[in-house]
């Protein structure tokens, strides 16, 4: 107790007042109890207009993100950039509890539905399928895909919980699942585990090393406690195991599994995928789709390939098995490729001396001085020079991902990227790409045929970047993919040229 | 900041409206014969106060898209009885700054507009609007568009796309120009917003009111505008 430190006075009394406070204490409701834990009124000040409002720990928040920056630009891994991910939810009786409020299933529900949204974000090429476990057998709720919302929907419609959880049955059914996959992809069950036992119909053990051969990557999060097959699980296949405290905390540990886990070394070993880029079918055409077998009425996409119709992207063909993909899809990687500097502290010489700077942030328009201290918060761009509050500073580097100021000016220096059907991917980001010639079906041209076929672009070579002497980096440390191919259908194009600093 | 409203008077229906409006000078002058600037922002100006009037806790805000540069020209917000005309000597500034600083003596056709800069700009001050408390308008955004896109800007506008639909924004566009705008088409398809090209450009207040004007919970019960088909090119 924090009172033992308080002297001499308060022990002579110490014992009495401590039973009263136990006494109180259980006179308190649960509800009770969590506002008094949380002494949430001392996080809320008035402000001007005499509003009640948090406390503004602003500059707190932002030394945080700050290091989080720092962080995330000195530790440059590799990471998997094509997941398959199994979300195997324990709907079992021990999810029914209401330890978390108004249940665990629901509070569950509820973060696995943050997760699949933030998910997708941040990995924009990877499938999500879930399991769920109850009355002993686990059975597939969804299959691999890519669409958060009929994922989502899935979920909430089948949310009950009855009978026992087993893990075996569980893993088997994945280990099924993800066989099927191709070798390039990433292989993870994430697993939300109520119950304290599991009741399996065999030797578990055998089904840990199945899984730690087929390099399936398996994490827990614990509703109640640490359980020791769980553990050893974890460890076993390179997994992360997690015991949830409270809510907050079960949020945390579930959204750290959104960010590409480093990949396995074995996989990390680039290669190159096709893929095709399909396009959106004409409203009001009539077709069967290739994924449902049912007759459809407009929307949709045409596989470049083999012309059938899927209804959802990112996807694989059925018929031919192209991995489908639209460009938007690609598109949410590349702030990984070309991420933006780091805003610099303004210097204090300014800081103290208003007046030269400008009165208003340029992205949000927000007065940068400070009505109570009169001083300036603010960071600037160190390319466009120009000032940013500290909000915009954490959401253009966490969300946005471009500085308005560089945005807004015109610029010498440009990414340009062109995409479209039958492209090769790479499945390490970071990696170099290697044009392979044996993956390919027929014989590569020389350098100098395929870049006829790329209008606009003028030079390539594989080893080092010739597009400008701003960067003649070679391609090791990869600041510019170029991704190439040369099929026997349609033609490649998605180049990027990088004129970028 | 804005004046304090009490969120109990913010209901479903009040807007803040993110206008983005192109004033590439070269787009301009290319179709000086069939529709004046001028014409333009006497449509766009009724359009944005018969928006005010709609409810009068709607809140307008206007980013000049410019050829070199980007900027605000007109925020309602504090504003009593505010009026679009009042953005005008505003936007006569930016202009004459925009055109100086040109560098280049001859542009190859109509060049580019900066629309990943203001669209950037946009979503700044949406987050600022959304931090500002639990009681705030719903906002959207409106790109009055003319230019070609910007090969280069590809993967700004991209970023922008995706920040506005992960803070749910909806971003609607009307594209003025003789080209269909492939970013713009992507834009709205991945925010939910409303893609319109309007076949007569004499018409474009009609578009503006009928279509545009519509607040984010009316759009439940209104049949808008559906898109023919989106291009998913890159550039
Ligand atoms: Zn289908
Ligand atoms: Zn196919
Ligand atoms: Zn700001
Ligand atoms: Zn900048």
């Amino acid at each position: 107790m924090q009172r033992g430190t308080n002297g001499e006075g308060r022990k002579f009394n110490g014992n009495e007042e401590e039973e009263e406070e136990e006494e109180e204490e259980r006179n308190q409701d649960a509800w009770e109890k969590m506002y008094a834990d949380d002494r949430s009124w001392e996080s809320l000040q008035e402000d001007e207009y005499g509003r009640l409002r948090h406390v503004d720990n602003k500059a707190l928040h932002h030394a945080q993100y700050r290091k989080r920056l720092r962080s995330a630009s000195t530790t440059r891994i590799q990471k998997g950039l094509i997941r398959y991910l199994y979300i195997v939810i324990d709907l079992s009786r021990a999810a029914g509890e209401m330890d978390y409020k108004p249940s665990r299933m629901v509070v569950v529900a509820r973060q696995v539905e943050a997760f699949i949204r933030e998910f997708f974000d941040q990995n924009p090429l990877s499938q999500i399928g879930l399991v769920i476990l109850k009355d002993g057998v686990a059975q597939c709720l969804t299959d691999l895909g890519g669409s958060p919302e009929s994922h989502i929907k899935a979920l909430l419609g089948k949310l009950g919980c009855s009978g026992d959880a087993s893990l075996q049955n569980g893993l088997d059914l994945v280990h099924d699942l993800l066989n099927q996959i191709p070798s390039y992809g990433h292989r993870e069950v994430l697993i939300l585990y109520s119950a304290l036992s599991t009741c399996d119909p065999g030797d578990i053990m055998e089904t840990i090393q199945k899984c730690k051969k087929a390099k399936i990557r398996c994490s827990i999060i614990g509703l109640s406690a640490e359980v020791y097959i769980c553990k050893y699980l974890c460890q076993e296949t390179g997994g992360v195991y997690s015991v949830a405290l409270d809510e907050s905390h079960l949020k945390e540990s579930v959204l750290e599994h959104a960010p590409p886990p480093p990949a396995i070394a074995e996989f990390a070993v680039s290669n190159l995928i096709k893929m095709g880029f399909p396009q959106r079918a004409a409203e009001g055409v009539i077709s069967i789709c290739s994924c449902h077998k049912e007759i459809k009425v407009g929307g949709g996409y045409t596989c470049p390939r083999c012309k059938a119709r899927v209804c959802e992207l990112p996807t694989e063909c059925c018929i031919c098995g192209l991995t489908l993909v639209s460009s938007p899809h690609l598109a949410r990687s590349y702030h990984h490729l070309f991420p933006i500097t780091p805003f610099d502290d303004v210097s204090p010489s300014l800081k103290n001396n208003p007046r030269k700077l400008p009165k208003s942030c340029f992205g949000c328009q927000q007065s940068l001085l400070d009505p109570g201290s009169m001083s300036v918060s603010c960071v600037s761009c160190p390319k466009c020079k120009q000032h940013f509050c500290l909000d915009c500073d954490i959401y253009i580097h966490e969300s946005l991902h471009n500085c308005p100021g560089c945005e807004s000016f015109k610029q010498s220096h440009s990414v340009v990227i062109r995409v479209s059907n039958g492209c090769l991917y790479s499945s390490g980001w970071m990696s170099r790409i290697h044009i392979e010639k044996k993956t390919l079906s027929r014989k590569l041209p020389k350098e100098e045929t395929l870049l006829s076929l790329m209008p606009g672009e003028d030079n390539f070579d594989d080893r080092q970047c010739m597009k400008d002497d701003l960067c003649s980096k070679p391609p090791a440390a990869l600041c510019h993919p170029i991704f190439l191919s040369w099929g026997n259908w349609e033609v490649l194009k998605l180049v990027i040229c990088c004129r970028v600093q | 900041m804005s004046p304090p409203v009490p969120p109990e008077l913010l209901t479903d229906d009040v807007s803040l409206l993110m206008v983005l409006i192109d004033t590439n000078p070269y787009f301009w002058s290319s179709i000086k014969q069939s529709f004046p600037f001028s014409k333009f922002l006497s449509d766009v100006l009724a359009f944005l106060n018969a928006t005010l009037l709609l409810n009068q806790l709607n809140q307008v805000v206007v980013i000049a898209t410019g050829y070199n540069s980007c900027g605000y020209v007109f925020d309602s917000a504090g504003l009593v009885n505010a009026r679009a005309e009042s953005c005008l000597p505003e936007l006569e500034k930016f202009l004459k700054n925009d055109a100086s600083m040109s560098t280049e003596d001859t542009v190859n056709g109509v060049g580019h507009s900066l629309l990943s800069g203001s669209l950037s700009m946009a979503l700044c001050y949406i987050q600022r609007i959304f931090r500002s408390g639990a009681g705030h308008p719903q906002p959207r955004i409106l790109c009055l568009h003319g230019s070609p896109d910007g090969p280069g800007q590809y993967v700004a506008v991209m970023n922008a796309i995706f920040s506005a639909q992960r803070s749910m924004v909806p971003i609607d566009s009307c594209v003025i120009g003789a080209q269909h705008s492939a970013f713009l088409q992507q834009a709205s398809h991945i925010t939910g917003g409303v893609y319109l090209k309007p076949q007569l450009l004499e018409g474009l207040l009609q578009n503006l009111l009928t279509v545009y004007a519509t607040d984010m919970h009316s759009r439940n019960f209104i049949q808008l505008p559906k898109p023919l088909g989106v291009d998913f090119r890159a550039s």
